[in-house]
């Protein structure tokens, strides 16, 4: 091979290299390294059931995340210590219970139709009383799976609310808001959700970082 | 070693003429094919009268093109063909002199078909919008579009809502279109540039923040249509598509009765109605 060959070579390498470096960067990145959790099935294979509890937290913390300071979803896991995954796996039609406590504050909607609780079997209980609408400047965040039409708004701590939580996991004790719905999952799929409420604060318009990650505002349904 | 015995192409070979013999059967044959079986199923198909304009166009563009496409193919083939080496060593061909004739057709031909292409596909393009975005003052517009049903679609990261001007302004997650009705489609954006693409309907237009984009589309049958976002907008842009429908007229009025009701608690907090929107930053996203 001539000198100019190998030259061409080399450098074709090293951008090919680089490519496939800055590749895995930046799917490690929006993935979040967040594994998936399944959480246990009840009831029969026909009319199966999950319990899936979450937290909504202001801050997910040194202990969890390489963002300590962003926000976060956070399941808990089937020995009940609290994970931040966003990636669920959950069985083909069936039943979903879900509770969310959030302990962050109102952030507010930039579209107020998402504060309209939609797709749901039965109505969204915010600490227990049904929830017809929340005004837009109230929601903290929302639980919305875009796909099977769900969208629940999640209500926030007040601001002058004693004894709040800093930085997950927080516990039940701290001041926040019980947000209970159920839904089905339909068939077989992948199914992203997310959060509208723009909540990423230090990002511009509060559409960044947390909110462009998977494992902290954004998640998959796996239906399997 | 002696150099292989020189055979120069044989001058008497009419290679001009039997390839224009050969080019206008080939694309007598082809370019009818063409405009018969492949261009109507060109997509996007014929589920609106844009969409079927749009089909249209592209089998007269491909139809026209046929003759080109056939011209280079076969002339690659025919060069080829007849004046590959043959094992006879390397030599000069006869020097190639100017055509006052060949070029002034060739000029003539050229252009002609480029000004024509160009001419259609402007005034294909500009007769009713052809279901692109024309911006917030639609130059043209079609007939009867006075009478045309206003439906906003506004961009989010990550999903399309829709909002009736005509039924009180409701906002609504999932399109519903009445059939065989001109809709004018009123296309914005809240946050990012999104671009809202309805396959089936032949309806591309991008959804900027603080602009109007109208573009119009008249539908036809009942039928699902597919819409996705044609612009990265995000980590869920890949994700942000829906189905959409057109239905019959009153299924579309019990619809949007059935939406009016649902939606009545949200209303009291949506914003008047207006061309477009740009939200206050909220608490943390300012």
């Amino acid at each position: 091979m001539s000198r100019t060959g190998a030259k061409i070579l080399g450098v074709a390498t090293g951008v090919a290299v680089a490519g496939i470096l800055i590749g895995f960067y930046i799917a490690g990145y929006l993935v979040g390294n967040t594994p998936a959790f399944r959480p246990t099935v009840q009831g029969s294979s026909a009319s199966p059931t999950v319990h899936l509890t979450i937290e909504t937290v202001a801050a997910v913390g040194p202990t969890l995340a390489p963002h300590p300071d962003w926000v976060s979803y956070l399941v808990r896991n089937n020995s009940g210590r609290w994970e931040r995954s966003t990636v669920f796996t959950l069985p083909a039609h069936a039943t979903i219970r879900v509770t969310i406590y959030n302990f962050d504050g109102a952030s507010g909607l930039r579209n107020p139709l998402f504060g309209r609780p939609t797709g749901l079997v039965g109505p969204e209980l915010v600490d227990g009383k049904p929830l017809v609408v929340m005004p837009p400047d109230q929601p903290s965040h929302t639980f919305a799976v875009p796909a099977l039409g769900v969208l629940v708004p999640l209500a926030p701590v007040a601001d002058n609310a004693k004894n709040t939580c800093g930085y997950a996991p927080c516990l039940l004790s701290m001041a926040h808001r019980t947000m209970t719905f159920v839904f089905r999952t339909g068939k077989k799929g992948h199914y992203r959700w997310q959060c509208f409420v723009p909540c990423a604060a230090g990002f511009m318009y509060g559409f960044g970082g947390p909110m462009q990650t998977i494992g902290y505002m954004d998640g998959f349904l796996n239906v399997v | 070693m002696a150099p292989p015995a020189v055979t120069p192409a044989s001058p008497s070979v009419a290679h001009g003429k039997r390839f224009l013999i050969a080019w206008i059967v080939l694309s007598a044959i082809a370019t009818p094919l063409v405009a018969i079986f492949l261009g109507p199923a060109i997509p996007p198909g014929n589920d609106s009268v844009q969409a079927s304009e749009q089909v249209f166009s592209n089998t007269v563009m491909v139809s026209i093109s046929t003759p080109v496409c056939v011209f280079v193919l076969l002339f690659l083939l025919y060069v080829f063909a007849s004046f590959r080496s043959r094992g006879s060593a390397l030599v000069d061909g006869p020097p190639i002199r100017g055509d006052a004739r060949i070029q002034l057709i060739w000029m003539v031909v050229t252009s002609a078909t480029v000004l024509f292409l160009a001419g259609f596909g402007t005034y294909e393009l500009l007769k009713s919008g052809s279901g692109g975005g024309q911006g917030p003052n639609a130059a043209f517009q079609p007939a009867g579009y006075k009478r045309a049903l206003d439906v906003q679609v506004i961009g989010q990261q990550w999903e399309f809502t829709y909002r009736y001007p005509t039924y009180g302004g409701v906002e609504v997650p999932h399109l519903v279109l009445p059939a065989d009705t001109l809709i004018r489609l009123h296309v914005t954006s809240l946050d990012a540039i999104h671009s809202f693409w309805a396959y089936q309907l032949g309806v591309k237009a991008d959804a900027n923040p603080g602009v109007d984009n109208i573009v119009y589309v008249e539908t036809k049958g009942p039928l699902q249509f597919d819409i996705h976002c044609a612009e990265l907008c995000g980590l869920w842009h890949g994700y942000m598509f829906d189905t959409g429908h057109v239905v019959g007229a009153s299924t579309f009025a019990a619809w949007i009765k059935r939406q009016q009701s649902y939606f009545e608690p949200v209303m009291r907090y949506l914003p008047p109605y207006a061309t477009n929107y740009l939200p206050d930053p909220s608490r943390r996203a300012g």
